[in-house]
């Protein structure tokens, strides 16, 4: 067992498989989000006029400043992992340190957009248009905590020297979920704030 | 087969079972282990499973409720259902027997992520946790969990929820898991088309696993926001819909049949070939009916909701992609004929469970059609009618499946044999115990007796009698082959590595396996079906 | 397994820069009334969006076959819970 992971005797085998479990646990992930879209969708032709007053209450610019902020997150774990494959610990650490800031920076103007309703007494339980934006961008957010947390375990390893141009599995793959967290936004922000 | 000799070890040693100690098992790595740890667990939640069945035979006895509230009736039919699909009939073949067999099938020394599967296994056992927990407030909705009366039900819905909700996330991580490794693992020369049909089977279900299993996930937390949040989302007071939670709710449940079904034919399409000594039957058509069923088994949920108030297209087409999925079963069925004939059958344990699963598989197959006709499901609907169709392909056919299993991979998975002449008694009583308990239920479905009730009109008495007679056997029956299997444990003759004279890879590895499987990954010439052919 | 390059890092930042101005786009269409128009145009542009995550950051583009297929079938899925759904909610 030569290779890092300690898994498997041969590395391409080990990156090829891990590649292809991060795929599946997408499709997954594809799924989750996908019955809430479903619901979605049965309910914004049900009750049109509904979606449109209420969604009308959400502050787009906010949302497009967050969508903003993930889309540059998702550069940074780019440029990250490039970074590693050059063999430069250090950069990857601190690009990958700079998603995690912007996470934060998303999930503080979630907070803020959360608590902005909460103070006009709207809550999920107010109706079906906020019962819908509440649990997806709640499941949402949720990721979004998750992949701050592997983004972290990854500068940890980094910081253990396990990362090197010959091996940085943990890194590719924590970027391709990074990726999604942030592809699923892309179409929550339009949905849920622009066309409600 | 090439160099069966040289790879053939000798089953003296306690192989992947040396090291002892909790600890052992606990942080093991090893997919035997894992494996051997689902089996275990599974089996007790069936047999707890069954209790609750017999006490729900038992109060059928009398026309009237007379030994439990109804109340406690309809706790009892929930836990036994809930139990025997969640913490018994998914996971036992996939997690279980699927851990064990699935690397030693294809010539590797473990799965493609060990950690992530000991990691499902805790999972798993958080989720039975967090079910058990859920018992101070126990469930009564049945195990479907309809809304809007669970999002009401004064019973601990949402911790339930919680309890799916993981169960839910290790069965997906399992899926995942055996999906990689298959791709990725198989020995030098083990090509899809020499893979045992096992794994075609397994591959099937893990595809249902990852991607039907979040749709409940979330449907599960939904559930639980509506109680706890107010998120309206089914409640029709809200503006909600209820049926939306059977789409979603069927979305998973009908494919997740196949996930019960598949490992089970799969283990059925292994046991045949290898009794009979003749190759198996249209190799091909097994491997992608079971892809098909897999795929098409999305196409058909609707067909549970014939009597929702869904729309009348919606009623025709899920109706009619009904008809359409029974073709590749019926076609694995032909295809184990096919195979027994003219073979030269003997019928040790394996072999007699693998027959009764095509039997009473048929016999549920068969009743299945008459459900998915609109017409008459609008009559058997919630009648015993359904409750015999289910428990014939459930039982009938994965327990079934599963008992040939664990009869024919005993000896490799504990290096020890079974007493044959006690595990054709027990599998006798089984037998016989089955079909009278459960093929009254036809009977008393057609003539109209409802499901879900403690209480029955007098007319159905004598029909309800004899059915609990015959799940008194049936339960015996069970109880004589548990004792058998540990009796087998203890103080079985020792197992050679080969004793059935089998092709397929586990049987080249000792018994029980080394903890690395094979002394060395093997390299594979030939499909595991070569019997009776001059190089079998 | 491919190595960075000075050319990957060029290819982000220009996918990044086609995802802000796409941004910028749907933001602005969303203030003019299209009406049903409104939802198909923020729609495709979300997908153009995901689809230049998915074929650059996500390195889909040049992927093997094997892969295109685990990221694509889960689609299907998604397509067929929606459409099964909506053939009951819409027609009842
Ligand atoms: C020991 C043999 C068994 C007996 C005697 C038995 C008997 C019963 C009975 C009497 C009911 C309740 C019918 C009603 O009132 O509606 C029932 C329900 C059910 N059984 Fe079994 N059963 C057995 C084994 C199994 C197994 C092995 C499975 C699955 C693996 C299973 C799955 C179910 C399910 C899903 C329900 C429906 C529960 C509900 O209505 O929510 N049973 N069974
Ligand atoms: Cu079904």
């Amino acid at each position: 067992m030569s290779d890092p992971s300690g898994e498997h005797g041969d590395p391409a085998v080990a990156f090829e498989s891990a590649k292809l479990g991060v795929w599946t646990f997408l499709a997954t992930e594809v799924l989750l989000f996908g019955a809430l879209f479903t619901a979605y969708t049965v309910f914004r032709i049900r009750y049109p006029e509904m979606f449109r007053v209420e969604h009308a209450k959400l502050d787009r610019v906010l949302g497009a400043a967050n969508t903003v902020v993930l889309i540059t997150s998702s550069l940074m774990v780019v440029l990250g992992v490039d970074a590693i494959k050059r063999g430069k610990a250090r950069l990857l650490e601190a690009y990958f340190g700079a998603t995690i800031l912007l996470a934060g920076v998303f999930l503080c103007v979630k907070y803020a957009e959360y608590a902005a309703k909460f103070h006009h007494g709207i809550y999920p339980r107010t109706n079906l248009f906020f019962s819908i934006y509440f649990m997806l961008t709640g499941l949402h957010g949720i990721h979004v905590l998750l992949g701050m947390g592997v983004l972290s375990y990854v500068i940890i390893l980094s910081r253990r020297g396990r990362l090197s141009a010959s091996y940085y599995t943990p890194a590719e793959m924590s970027g391709l979920y990074w990726h999604f967290v942030d592809l699923v936004w892309i179409y929550l922000f339009p949905l849920l704030y622009l066309v409600g | 087969m090439e160099g069966v000799g040289r790879m053939e070890a000798e089953g003296n040693g306690r192989g992947y079972l040396s090291e002892r100690g909790w600890k052992s098992w606990a942080f093991t790595l090893d997919h035997k282990r894992i494996g051997a740890m689902y089996l275990w667990t599974t089996t007790v939640f069936f047999l707890i499973g069954g209790v609750f069945a017999l006490l729900l035979r038992l109060e059928l006895l009398s026309p009237q409720a007379r030994y439990f509230s109804n109340h406690t009736y309809n706790v009892f039919f929930t836990l036994h259902g809930a139990m025997m699909i969640f913490l018994f009939i998914i996971p036992a073949i996939p997690s279980g027997l699927g851990n064990f067999f699935i690397p030693l099938h294809i010539g590797a020394r473990d799965v493609a992520f060990p950690r992530l599967n000991l990691a499902s296994y805790w999972v798993f056992a958080a989720g039975f946790l967090v079910i058990i927990g859920s018992l101070v407030a126990p469930m009564d909705t049945g195990w479907t969990f309809y809304t809007p009366y669970s999002a009401k039900s004064a019973a601990a819905v949402t911790t339930l929820s919680l309890g799916i909700f993981l169960i839910g996330m290790s069965s997906i991580l399992t899926g995942l898991n055996f999906i990689v490794t298959i791709h990725k693992l198989r020995a030098p020369g083990m090509t899809w088309h020499r893979l045992p049909l096992f794994i075609w089977g397994m591959y099937s279900t893990s595809i249902i696993q990852v991607i039907a299993t979040p749709v409940v996930g979330v449907t599960f937390l939904l559930l639980a926001a509506e109680r706890i949040f107010g998120v309206g989302f089914f409640d029709p007071t809200k503006g909600g819909d209820p049926v939306l939670f059977q789409h979603f709710f069927w979305f998973y449940s009908h494919p997740v049949v196949y996930v019960m079904i598949l490992p089970a034919m799969g283990i059925v399409s292994e046991v045949i070939p290898v009794f009979s000594r003749k190759p198996i039957f249209g190799y091909k058509a097994i491997a992608y009916s079971s892809v098909a069923i897999a795929l098409g088994g999305f196409l058909v949920w609707g067909h549970h909701m014939f009597t929702s108030g869904m729309s009348p297209l919606a009623n025709a087409i899920f109706s009619l992609m009904t008809f359409f999925v029974a073709v590749p079963t019926a076609v694995k069925v032909f295809n184990w004929t096919a195979t027994l004939y003219r073979g030269s059958i003997t019928f040790e344990a394996p072999m007699l469970y693998a027959l009764t699963f095509i039997f009473l598989f048929i016999v549920g197959g068969l009743t299945g059609p008459f459900l998915g006709a609109l017409a008459t499901n609008v009559q058997l609907h919630d009648t015993y009618f359904v409750v015999a169709h289910f428990h014939y392909t459930m039982m009938g056919g994965t327990v079934m499946g599963f008992l040939a299993g664990l009869h024919y991979w005993f000896p490799k998975m504990t290096g020890r044999m079974l007493n044959e002449k006690v595990a054709r008694v027990a599998w006798a009583l089984i037998f016989v115990g089955f079909n009278v308990t459960f093929f009254t239920m036809f009977i008393l479905g057609v003539r109209g007796m409802p499901r879900r009730y403690a209480e029955y009109l007098p007319k159905f008495h004598t029909e309800n009698v004899i059915s609990t007679i015959g799940s008194a056997v049936l339960a015996a029956g069970i109880l004589v082959m548990c004792w058998n299997f540990l009796q087998g444990l203890r103080k079985g003759a020792p197992a050679p590595a080969n004793p059935w004279r089998a092709l397929s890879l586990e049987w080249r590895a000792a018994s029980p396996p080394e903890t690395e499987n094979f002394p060395e990954i093997p390299l594979v010439t030939e499909w595991p079906y070569g019997y009776g052919t001059p190089k079998g | 397994m491919a190595h960075g390059t000075g050319h990957s890092r060029r290819a982000g930042i220009a996918v990044f820069v086609a995802l802000l101005l796409l941004t910028a786009v749907t933001v602005l269409v969303s203030y003019v009334d299209l009406g049903l128009w409104n939802t198909v145009v923020a729609l495709l542009i979300a997908s153009v969006k995901a689809s230049l995550v998915a074929l650059f950051f996500m390195h889909l583009k040049g992927e093997s076959r094997l892969v295109w297929g685990f990221a694509l079938f889960p689609i299907v899925f998604l397509a067929l819970i929606l459409l099964g759904t909506l053939s009951d909610t819409m027609l009842r």
